[in-house]
């Protein structure tokens, strides 16, 4: 696998783009979530499941996972030449993220023999849903310190607590959760258990929480004397945290190994550029006033600083003196760029940006006003914006804790 | 708007480590203080170092006495330089090379670029009274009289003028503009006195041209003027950018001594998120303009992609270094407001160099007439 010729390369570019062509499904009549965050219909659900192992099937997704688990066995490369031409196609998103992105990578990086045999495949076929159990009600921005108990009872672990913030928490067969085995633990991270949790046995109970948007996408997520078998644990107790930790790194990107494919759906910000052109002021075209375009420009610019970040984050003498301080950065600097991007966008329509999402008036469908209001699901969750303020002030810039 | 990346070459990485390492010793704020009191304003002891180092050519084919690199390579230097609050020469002396090279007839680059590029110090006159930062718009005049040049008018923040061995000067011939240099016998004839600068780490000089004559041969290719102004104003809005992301990267580094060092209610004040957050912001702000600046610098020559990259990071740079330093007086409180606290040298400089050479919107302007269409 290690010489790959650039010939096998563009072949297989020619089939998946091809095959894209071919397989990629028309818009249904509802509308299709842009995140996996967003999925808040059985519709919804069923149709990205269905595309999801179509793709698999097709051998575009989990191209680069190990055969003997239910990957394709290739080299890296062909997934992600695969990812590029879904991407570009801008086909549906893949429906099982928190599966293909985060726990798939760490059950083939650091779980056993038996656990990538169990759960790798379903991964991929979208058969069996995977979500996430780390904030808890109490404790959204502290994830350290979460509550949710977990007590070793022979066999098994009883669970008790509450999770919140349940990505497809309804629709999952499994949870990734974070759980406390030990509240008398020299500190608040070595208490901490990593669990691969079933979602079906008893006691275990997802009501569906209904957005800002109306709409729905999370669960929270109650554990009532939940029994789970005690071979559900990642790594050794009290090592949660580091566990944890390895599991935001994928999510963040920051390490490798995801089964391909995209899970939202990127803004293009050059489509405010359209909206520009056909939202008016004045009778004449947004795109002619002078502030507009001036802001225009700006946001601009801010999006490529977010790719040159990205790109000079890979020059190590340019990154030296703070080495943390991009990849530390970069949440806070896209989130709050696309958050103000969707609100600009609104204030172009003028009376316009009153609609929203089922008017038929209503500029784009109302997209931008639905994006607006999504858009804080990535400012507030995974460490609020005024978190990360403390998270770079405190380990790049070395300021003290508050 | 295509997707672009940031090269960066061994000779970028080279030069960056050295010029951080000569900038810190040779120019320690204390030295940068005693030269706010000096009528020369900068050391010419290092000004022979830089160009025994071969600075001044770093961006000159070889076959002129250069180096044979590019602006990319001079980018790390002029950052540097910054950061260090480093006086001097160096940047209108390399624009005047740029000036010679992109405008210059091919007698005038092999009499003039070597000399330059053996520390002989270059200035340029280009801005004018009407204060347009449109370099081809030149009122100043040139009248054409058999071998002559009759010249007339006035040119305002000519950096460096009494060391200047060589001043290119911008000129109205007959509607047109036009670029001519003057060696130091004709720079000794202007009538020149220096104005008073809100960054004290300069020396700008105002001159008048009524009544001055030179040669003819003192003009350079009249066919490439307006090209090469393009070139000057981007040339230095690029070393601009590089000198404001070097300042920016060290009023952080001051303001962060104070807010780890200073007690408040018998805090640190750099615990509290109202002072934190806010220098984050700064931080983030410095990361975007100095990756918008190395990505103008190894994109430079591309047609097109140079000059938007170029006049993004101009734009982003104003605004970041401006917001640093504007945040460094006040979080510094009261000392903040001493002379004696260095947060003003950084601010001072900020404004300079946000109002050379186009400011943040004035770039957008150009953006948008580029990109929107």
């Amino acid at each position: 696998m290690s010489t790959i010729s650039q010939k096998e390369l563009d072949e297989f570019r020619a089939e998946a783009a091809a095959w894209v062509k071919e397989n990629a499904p028309a818009n249904p009549v509802f509308m299709l979530p842009l995140t996996f965050m967003e999925v808040g219909t059985d519709a919804q659900f069923n149709f990205l499941r269905e595309w999801q192992n179509k793709v698999y099937e097709a051998g575009y997704l989990g191209a680069a996972w190990p055969k003997e688990y239910g990957g394709h066995g290739l080299d890296q490369a062909f997934q992600d030449i695969a990812s590029q031409e879904l991407a570009k196609a801008q086909t549906p998103i893949m429906l099982n993220a928190i599966g293909l992105n985060w726990a798939g990578p760490l059950i083939l990086d650091i779980g056993t023999e038996e656990q990538k045999k169990r759960y790798i495949k379903g991964i991929l076929s979208a058969e069996d849903i995977w979500c996430q159990g780390f904030s808890e009600p109490d404790h959204g921005s502290d994830l350290g310190n979460a509550q949710t108990k977990a007590v070793r009872e022979g066999d098994e672990y009883v669970i008790n607590g509450s999770k919140i913030w349940t990505t497809q928490g309804n629709y999952a067969k499994y949870m990734i959760l974070l759980a406390r085995t030990n509240p008398d633990a020299p500190n608040k991270y070595a208490g901490l258990s990593f669990f691969l949790s079933p979602m079906t046995v008893p006691g275990i109970e997802t009501v569906p929480i209904r957005k800002l948007t109306g709409e729905y996408g999370f669960t929270q997520t109650f554990f009532t004397d939940a029994r789970i078998p005690a071979d559900c644990l990642m790594g050794k107790e009290g090592e949660g945290w580091l566990v944890a930790m390895r599991t935001l790194e994928y999510e963040r990107g920051a390490r490798r190994g995801q089964a391909g494919g995209h899970v939202m759906v990127a803004s293009d910000p050059e489509a405010i550029l359209d909206l520009a052109r056909k939202a008016t002021r004045g009778g004449k075209p947004a795109m002619e006033d002078p502030v507009v375009r001036d802001k225009l420009v700006q946001l601009m610019i801010e999006a490529r600083s977010l790719q040159l970040c990205s790109s000079r984050s890979r020059i190590q003498p340019l990154t030296q003196e703070r080495p943390a301080s991009l990849a530390l950065s970069s949440k806070l600097m896209s989130t709050e760029f696309y958050r103000r991007l969707n609100e600009f966008a609104l204030s172009l329509q003028g009376p316009k940006a009153a609609y929203y999402v089922g008017e038929e008036d209503a500029y784009d469908e109302g997209i931008w006003q639905r994006a607006y209001l999504n858009s804080f699901s990535a400012t507030i969750g995974g460490g609020t914006s005024q978190i990360q303020h403390n998270i770079i002030g405190e380990h790049v810039l070395g300021l003290p804790k508050g | 708007m295509k997707r672009s990346t940031i090269g960066f070459s061994e000779e970028q990485a080279q030069l960056l480590d050295i010029a951080a390492a000569f900038c810190r010793e040779k120019s320690p704020v204390e030295k940068v203080r005693k030269l706010l009191e000096d009528e020369q304003g900068y050391d010419p002891a290092v000004w022979k170092e830089m160009a025994e180092l071969g600075w001044l050519g770093i961006a000159v084919p070889e076959e002129f006495g250069g180096i044979g690199l590019s602006l990319a390579e001079v980018v790390p230097v002029a950052e540097q330089m910054g950061r260090h609050l480093m006086a001097g020469p160096f940047v209108p002396t390399t624009l005047a090379a740029q000036a010679i090279l992109a405008g210059g007839t091919e007698a005038q680059k092999k009499a003039l670029l070597p000399e330059i590029c053996a520390g002989a110090p270059a200035s340029l006159a280009l801005m004018e009274e009407h204060g347009d930062w449109d370099l081809t718009h030149v009122e100043a005049e040139a009248r054409r009289e058999g071998d002559v040049l009759k010249l007339s008018g006035k040119k305002t923040f000519v950096l460096d003028l009494p060391s200047a061995e060589y001043l290119i000067l911008s000129l109205n011939l007959g509607g047109k503009p036009v670029l001519a240099v003057l060696g130091k016998e004709d720079i000794g004839k202007l009538k020149a006195r220096r104005e008073t600068v809100i960054d004290e780490t300069r020396r700008s000089y105002q001159i008048v041209l009524d009544g001055v004559s030179v040669p003819v041969s003192a003009l350079l290719d009249e066919g490439k003027a307006v090209q090469a102004l393009r070139h000057i104003e981007l040339t230095a809005s690029l070393l601009l950018s590089a000198e404001m992301c070097g300042g920016a990267a060290s009023t952080i580094d001051y303001t962060l001594d104070y807010l780890t060092t200073r007690k408040q209610f018998g805090k640190l004040i750099g615990s509290y998120q109202s002072l934190k957050h806010t220098v984050v912001d700064a931080h983030i702000a410095y990361e975007q303009a100095r990756s918008h600046l190395y990505n103008a610098a190894s994109n430079f020559n591309q047609q097109g992609e140079g000059e938007a990259a170029t006049r993004m990071a101009k734009s982003v740079a104003s605004e970041a270094f401006s917001f640093a330093s504007d945040r460094a007086i006040q979080f510094h409180g009261g000392f903040g407001f001493t002379y004696e606290c260095d947060a003003q040298l950084y601010r001072r400089r900020a404004l300079w160099c946000e109002y050379q050479h186009g400011d943040a919107v004035y770039h957008r302007r150009l953006l948008a007439d580029a990109l929107l269409g």
